[in-house]
């Protein structure tokens, strides 16, 4: 049992921070529902509650599964940052005009899909490259450097799309519509699961193995281990810390992307939609292991849709999720949190190891 | 005479089970300077820590000024009257002098804002009294080191010890520079302050101190007047032992010249010159010692013959071809392999498994991967027989590598370094801090290397390490090769010590 | 004169200046205190949120202006304490922590927004107070000075006092000197005795005071109300305000300013219909510049990899 505690730690420490999350959100349920057991019912159940509930979730995890890696990636090489959220908005501005622009070629499908997505990707990597080189090359803060490019890169896109690819004739600001060809297809009736969903998964798979079936993957682990052993080793640090940053920089882009031209078929952000921040917060809570950041995304988009129907069918507001959010990530980064529990158990196996040496001698 | 600092039986061992103090017992007399010589390891660091209050000893006594004391933080024995010069500065560079020196106990102003005028005035009067010139208002940062150093004294000063602690003070000092120091000391001294000083440096300690304590093996060896004790009396004292190891069977075989560095020169960020136009040659099948105090340019030396630091001026040839201005993976590529002296630091990640420990210098080789794609059948193979040939005790390679002992750490260090088909291997501190077991083996291993025609160059600063397995000996000083033995046989730790300590130098 | 310019350097532009840097100041200084004591403190947003939703709250139950100003800097030295409790006691990191307490302040607000005001956008059903304009009076007639200084905000001028109070703690107290030494050389700081934590923990629990001053002035001053999120960012753009500023009192006074004119030029650019994201996105891309200009300057002292 013990050893089985020692093995899983972790995971363990994950999921008690995650019960405790829990039970303080029951408390508050408690404390302000007048229908509490009601409350608790929608809230944990309410999401499975119809097919478009469960669509939701996927809806939403998506997007936070396109972050999450985006984030997850360059925190392999220690890299902290907060810039997937500038990257996703910055790439989807970028890709909606650029698909705009092109929209006269007349490219087939699957071409034209192809070719917009690629832009994307290639505009995130260009965004995840700046903080990555200026912290590579000048060693600035990362995360204040990509706190400030979320900014830049928010006024660039709002002044791309609203004075130059404005549609005038919608009624609100938002850029035209992207033409049909280029929409992702939403292929379950009743939900608004798109092809950007499995092209989520793909990702998580891709990043897995790139991240520890690649020399590069290797040597982005080997940097985030400890740099100096990464060059004595001969792994170029430099170059690592770069591309680990516009690698990143590709997943957010293609995940900006694939938001609008799977669900909203045009770009009609007009402030940041935060998908940036919860990716920090599942690389946080799936320890930066792509696998685990999915299932640490569907959770969270589980969490945000039990808050909705909680928020629509209850008296109990849906910021109640931000808090469970906030408790549940604080315990998680929290070092030392169950540390001594940890330290105890550990002592013990090892009294227990030499007892059992001694005895065998 | 009164005793400023009494210790008695003072037992020390770390969690590592490394014994660093064996039952020492020291008096230090008031308004003396008593210097603490011995070689790396012998324990010296070790019980200023205690006395300082950074280290608590599991048996054992101190008095100071005949009061029995336990410090359990450097508070405490700030309060007693004990001040320490760490050898890294405890400055903060961006603060003005005054404000360093101040720190901790400003004067203040209705209680709530420092006094400036009064820290400026407490400063001066502590200057004036020990006539120990700094510059108040400049910042940390913009005075050369030995002031800095200055500084360092005056804080102390301030904080009223009368017993300093200086810890190889003039290792980084320029001779111009250690020529002041030593008149303050002096004056110090006058002014009936007691200063212990650790130092390797011999001539140093005849000129200043009054009173010598050798120690070896976390012992005291001797205690007497300096004037009693000439430099080579000290030297034979730190160096000479009982010979308690057999040396490992001569070379074979020795072929050509594998690494050659031509005048070699390198300056630190002080701009001290810290390596001086080094000339050696390491041939194939041999083993060459560099045998030094530690901080005499080893670590610079290593760092620059595998690309970690670059040369100021000077050639480094590995089996002909310059290195220099080569990266790290270049380096490697042309057959040099490297033990690093800090395994922790440089020669693994411990928190990854043992088998990306192993292929951290070849995972990008072919078998190992293709196309930027790891191979992992491979992989695990390669590594459990390295697990195998190199005897290391680990639950599995997928384990982490701290799950490991210090010894079997190291093993996984040298099965790398020593499996990569090496034609130089740079060997630095090979066996610090592990068990006897590991040490017999990783000896043995650097050993078959060299028989297989390795060229291996041996940095260590244990000279039972160095008269055990080199082919020849060089002997560094101050940077600088001092003496080079090309026989080995017969030598012992009392021929190579006046070279290490700086009082001989060959022709 | 052009009527653009006309209206830039008309005292009304330069009143707005002033009242929409003054959010900035505040958090700007909070920033800036825990960075020198080497912590990044990126919970300035959750800070403020926290301290205007209960300057309001407090203000609408009790009616009484110093039981607000007394809640609401405990409520954001509260946050400041968790910040610092996590991050120095359970070894969290400070990003991290601060992320989620961000998080968890704009959940919180709105969620008790509901509870005590059924609304889950704004808290003006409620009756909350505002602090006191100042009036100069006869002062109010000096030219141009007058027209910007008379009628803001009491809170206006507290922003400028606590430029001169940062100041003062962190070059004139014993305090200041001991926050500058830990996050400059926390061994040399300890190595005289002085507790490296608990230092830290103070320039955290200023930065609370500072950051819940700016939060406020926006619920109880800038406007009258609570709504949700209504930071807008603020604490992120302290950020940058006290990066330009290196930190330092004056630079961290002029960085904010800088946003505060430049929001404010937006403002009153937006009936010309000149895209005010152009100006808006300037001081971030000075904040860049700055930043990267600041960190070379010390490269050499460091290795790839290190921050």
């Amino acid at each position: 049992m013990e050893k089985f505690i020692l093995k899983y730690f972790n995971l363990i420490r994950t999921i008690i921070a995650i019960l405790i999350g829990f039970i303080i959100s029951v408390s508050l349920i408690f404390l302000v529902s007048k229908d509490s057991i009601a409350a608790l019912g929608y809230l944990f159940l309410g999401p499975f509650g119809s097919i478009s509930r469960i669509g939701n979730i996927v809806e939403l995890a998506t997007p936070i599964i396109f972050c999450g890696i985006a984030i997850a990636i360059p925190f392999q090489a220690q890299q902290f940052n907060v810039g997937a959220e500038g990257t996703f908005f910055i790439s989807a501005a970028f890709g909606t005009a650029f698909a705009l622009i092109i929209q006269g070629l007349n490219l087939p499908g699957f071409i034209y899909i192809l070719v917009v997505l690629t832009f994307a990707g290639l505009m995130g990597a260009f965004w995840g490259f700046i903080p990555g080189y200026l912290k590579a090359k000048y060693r600035a803060n990362m995360v204040v450097l990509t706190l400030m490019l979320n900014y830049i890169a928010y006024f660039i896109s709002i002044y791309l799309i609203n004075y130059h690819f404005r549609d005038k004739a919608a009624g609100y600001l938002t850029s035209y519509r992207l033409p049909e060809t280029l929409f992702l297809k939403q292929f379950i009736p009743n939900t608004r699961i798109h092809i950007g969903f499995l092209i989520a998964i793909a990702s998580v798979f891709i990043a897995y193995y790139f991240l520890y079936h690649t020399t590069l993957g290797y040597e982005i682990r080997m940097v985030g281990f400890n740099f100096h052993f990464a060059k004595y080793s001969g792994i170029n640090v430099f170059k690592v810390i770069v591309l680990s940053s516009l690698i990143g920089g590709i997943f957010a882009g293609i995940g900006g992307m694939a938001e609008v031209m799977g669900i909203h078929r045009r770009f009609l952000w007009q402030s940041l939609p935060g998908y940036g921040w919860d990716g920090v917060v599942v690389a946080i809570i799936g320890h930066n292991n792509p696998i685990l950041i999915m299932f640490a995304a569907f959770f969270l988009a589980y969490l945000r849709i039990g808050g909705q129907v909680l928020n629509l069918l209850s008296d109990v507001p849906y910021e109640l999720i931000s808090v469970i959010e906030a408790i549940i990530i604080l315990l998680i980064t929290a070092e030392a949190f169950l540390e001594n529990v940890k330290y105890r158990i550990t002592v013990r196996e090892a009294e227990k190891e030499a007892f059992k040496n001694e005895s065998s001698s | 005479m009164a005793i400023a600092i009494s210790l008695r039986d003072i037992v020390k061992v770390y969690p590592n089970g490394v014994v660093a103090n064996k039952k020492v017992n020291l008096d230090i007399e008031e308004k003396t300077i008593h210097a603490i010589v011995g070689e790396n390891g012998a324990g010296k660091s070790t019980l200023m820590k205690i006395i300082f209050g950074v280290e608590m000893p599991q048996e054992g006594e101190i008095y100071v000024k005949g009061k029995k004391v336990t410090f359990k933080t450097p508070m405490e024995a700030i309060k007693s009257g004990i001040g320490m010069v760490h050898q890294h500065l405890m400055l903060a560079e961006d603060l003005t002098v005054v404000e360093n020196l101040t720190l901790g106990i400003e004067p203040r102003k209705f209680k709530i804002f420092l006094d400036k005028k009064e820290m400026n005035n407490l400063a001066k009067k502590y200057i004036e009294k020990y006539k120990i010139e700094v510059p108040l208002e400049k910042k940390i940062k913009e005075l050369p080191i030995g002031l800095k150093q200055r500084v360092e004294i005056l804080k102390a000063l301030l904080r009223n010890a009368d017993i300093l602690i200086l810890d190889e003070p003039t290792a980084v000092l320029t001779p111009q520079e250690t020529e002041v120091l030593f008149k303050s000391l002096k004056e110090l001294k006058e002014q009936g302050k007691t200063i212990i000083f650790i130092s390797h440096k011999l001539k140093e300690v005849k000129e200043i101190a009054d009173k010598v304590t050798i120690m070896r093996d976390g012992k005291v060896i001797a205690t007497d007047d300096a004037s009693n004790l000439s430099e080579h009396d000290i030297a034979r004292l730190m160096v000479g032992r009982e010979v308690s190891f057999e040396r490992i069977e001569e070379s074979r075989h020795i072929g050509n010249v594998a690494l050659k560095v031509e005048n070699l020169s390198y300056f630190n960020r002080e701009k001290i010159q810290v390596l001086k136009n080094i000339n050696f040659e390491v041939r194939e099948g041999e083993i060459v010692g560099i045998a030094g105090v530690e901080g005499n340019g080893q670590t610079e030396l290593v760092e620059i013959l595998t690309g970690l630091r670059e040369a100021s001026s000077g050639a480094v040839y590995v089996l002909g071809q310059n290195i220099v201005n080569k990266s790290v993976r270049e380096i490697r590529e042309m057959g040099v392999s490297h033990i690093p002296e800090d395994r922790m630091k440089n020669g693994v990640a411990d928190k990854a498994k043992v088998k990306e420990n192993l292929i951290s210098d070849r995972y990008y080789k072919n078998n190992f991967s293709k196309m930027g794609i790891l191979n992992y059948e491979y992989i695990d193979g390669a590594s459990n027989e390295l697990v195998k040939r190199f005897n290391i005790l680990a639950p599995s390679i997928e384990a982490p590598v701290n799950a490991l002992s210090g010894g079997n750490i190291q093993k996984v260090v040298v099965a790398r370094e020593l499996s990569s088909n090496p034609k130089v291997i740079i060997a630095s501190q090979p066996v610090r801090g592990i068990d006897v077991g590991s040490e017999e083996l990783v000896h043995n291993f650097i050993k078959d290397a060299r028989d297989s025609g390795c060229a291996v160059l041996l940095v260590s600063a244990d000279l039972d390490e160095i008269l055990k397995l080199s082919t020849r000996i060089l002997v560094i000083y101050n940077g600088e090769i001092v003496k080079s033995f090309d026989k080995v046989e017969g030598l012992t730790g009392v021929d190579l010590g006046p070279y290490m300590l700086g009082l001989k130098r060959g022709e | 004169m052009n009527p653009l310019l006309k209206s830039i350097f008309s005292t009304s532009f330069l009143f707005s200046v002033l009242r929409v840097a003054t959010p900035i100041i505040f958090p700007a200084l909070g920033v800036a205190i825990s960075s020198l004591s080497g912590s990044t403190n990126i919970a300035l947003e959750g800070i403020m949120l926290v301290s205007a939703f209960t300057g309001v709250i407090v203000s609408a139950f009790t009616q009484n202006l110093w039981l607000s100003l007394i809640a609401g800097i405990s409520a954001g030295v509260l946050i400041a304490l968790i910040l610092g409790y996590f991050s120095l006691k359970l070894k969290a990191d400070i990003i991290l922590a601060a992320i989620a307490l961000n998080l968890f302040a704009s959940g919180i607000t709105v969620f008790l927004l509901y509870i005590f005001a059924h609304d889950k956008g704004v808290s003006s059903s409620l009756k909350s107070l505002v602090f006191p304009t100042i009036k100069l009076g006869l002062l109010s007639k000096i030219p141009i000075l007058g027209g910007i200084l008379d009628n803001q905000n009491i809170l206006v001028y507290i922003a400028f006092l606590s430029v001169i109070i940062y100041y003062v703690i962190v070059f004139h107290t014993p305090l200041g000197l001991k926050i500058r030494a830990v996050g400059l050389n926390p061994d040399a700081a300890s190595s005289v005795g002085i507790n490296v934590v608990r230092i830290k923990l103070y320039a955290l629990i200023l930065s609370g005071v500072f950051g819940a001053l700016g939060g406020l002035y926006l619920s109880m001053g800038y406007v009258s109300w609570f709504g949700r999120d209504m930071t807008a960012g603020r604490g992120f753009i302290a950020i940058a305000a006290s990066s330009i500023g290196g930190n330092m009192p004056l630079g961290t006074f002029l960085g904010s300013l800088l946003f505060g004119i430049v929001y404010a030029l937006a403002n009153f650019l937006a009936p010309i219909n000149i895209p005010s994201e152009i100006i808006q996105v300037i001081p971030y891309i000075v904040t860049v510049l700055v930043l990267t200009i600041y960190s070379a300057r010390s490269v050499k002292e460091k290795e790839v990899g290190e921050e």
